[in-house]
């Protein structure tokens, strides 16, 4: 890694993601590759989900980070494959997505589990109960599924896997 | 026609039909039975919505003509779009949102599977991603058929209704126009019959016989609908054109 890609990682590691702010669009595994080609500073990301509102929001603000850090020359590409998916969040944000009281998504086979119509288990962000039950696959963000805790009785988001 | 109009043409059929059922679906905002499924039908719009652009920014590249997404979408007239009949059907009342979805998401599936190894490398791409978000329409409109069917007196008697006048939209995805040779696949139609059969069957419905089925929308030839949709759809870029935010 050159000392310009890493200047750039570490400037989008601040950039974070306009609906759940605290969590950073590397840590979202939004931010695909950073490569330096001939001085300029190419950066490609990626969309969540193809209708997720906060896409062209992201895309500015990481136009925007890289300017006020002066890396110019620099380029950002959007990139379709290999697709996004909830395996690239990194273990640090699955962290905080939990401290902010969303569930992160759980592994891959949970949700295969899930969309073969078997029950699956969500542990509650807010008391950590495993006695949860999903009130709706769809939930108020395209990234969510809304779910309740038979426990606490709060409701809760889950990033459902993707 | 050349293999490039032939390629522009499918990306406008596919970007056609996820932005017009988009905005038909996204016409229950606000109206949705009730707040969960009002949400999760502007969640499966807002997912058409932004397929379709993934497809019309590809067709503004092979068009070459320096043409946005925004472009197919709204200054395009009846006669151009090339979505199935379904898509642009009226909502009528849930039942009938449910069976129109239902009858597209499970060939909207099996296309997408098929695609997600095709030789164009950008639809490839598309496919592989719009298949993560359809996996889950598919679901949703799969539950209530069945939830509906299975349901009370009533809803069955309207599920079946439903089921029953929207099935001659159905069988035009699987009658191949020109445009499409050799770059959307075939012969999804038995595979799609016997997922569908399954889950009219488990919701303890009727499985529509006839085999007559409306046409027409894939080459331009809509039914009155479609043109109300765009009067509503295109009002603000054709009264202000290039307006900004």
């Amino acid at each position: 890694m050159t000392l310009l890609e890493s200047k750039a990682w570490s400037v989008l590691s601040e950039v974070e993601d306009p609906e759940i702010p605290v969590i950073s669009v590397v840590d979202l595994g939004i931010v695909r590759t950073v490569v330096e080609e001939e001085g300029i500073l190419k950066v490609a990301i990626t969309p969540t989900y193809s209708g997720c509102p906060a896409t062209q929001v992201i895309e500015d603000s990481v136009v925007d980070a890289l300017k006020a850090a002066h890396l110019e020359p620099f380029e950002v590409k959007t990139v379709l494959s290999p697709s996004w998916s909830t395996s690239m969040i990194s273990e640090s944000g699955k962290f905080k997505l939990k401290e902010y009281g969303i569930a992160p998504p759980a592994d891959d086979s949970t949700d295969k589990m899930a969309l073969m119509g078997e029950e699956r288990q969500i542990t509650c962000p807010n008391c950590g109960s495993k006695d949860t039950k999903m009130v709706s696959q769809f939930g108020s963000t395209p990234c969510k599924a809304h779910f309740k805790c038979k426990d606490c009785l709060e409701p809760f988001d889950y990033f459902k896997c993707l | 026609m050349n293999d490039n109009s032939n390629r522009l043409n499918v990306a406008l059929h596919l970007g056609d039909n996820a932005l017009i059922l988009g905005h038909r679906i996204s016409e229950w905002c606000g109206h949705g039975p009730v707040l969960e499924q009002d949400i999760a039908m502007t969640n499966i719009a807002l997912d058409l919505i932004g397929q379709a652009k993934m497809y019309f920014d590809y067709a503004a590249e092979i068009e070459g003509q320096g043409h946005d997404h925004d472009y197919f979408a709204y200054r395009r007239d009846v006669l151009d779009f090339k979505n199935l009949l379904l898509c642009e059907i009226p909502n009528g009342d849930f039942a009938y949102t449910i069976a129109r979805q239902f009858y597209f998401d499970q060939w909207h599936f099996l296309l997408l599977t098929e695609l997600s190894n095709s030789e164009d490398e950008r639809l490839k791409e598309i496919a592989q991603k719009s298949l993560k978000e359809v996996t889950y329409h598919r679901r949703w409109s799969s539950e209530w058929v069945i939830r509906l069917g299975d349901g009370t007196p009533e809803s069955k008697e309207k599920m079946q209704r439903a089921i029953d006048d929207t099935w001659y939209y159905s069988g035009e995805a699987f009658i191949p126009v020109d445009y499409e040779n050799g770059i959307l696949p075939i012969g999804l139609k038995d595979q799609w019959m016997k997922n569908v059969k399954e889950v009219i069957e488990e919701a303890t419905l009727k499985m529509p016989t006839d085999e007559w089925m409306q046409e027409g929308g894939k080459t331009g030839n809509h039914t009155e609908h479609l043109g109300f949709i765009l009067a509503e759809m295109q009002y603000l870029p054709r009264a202000y054109p290039d307006a900004t935010w």
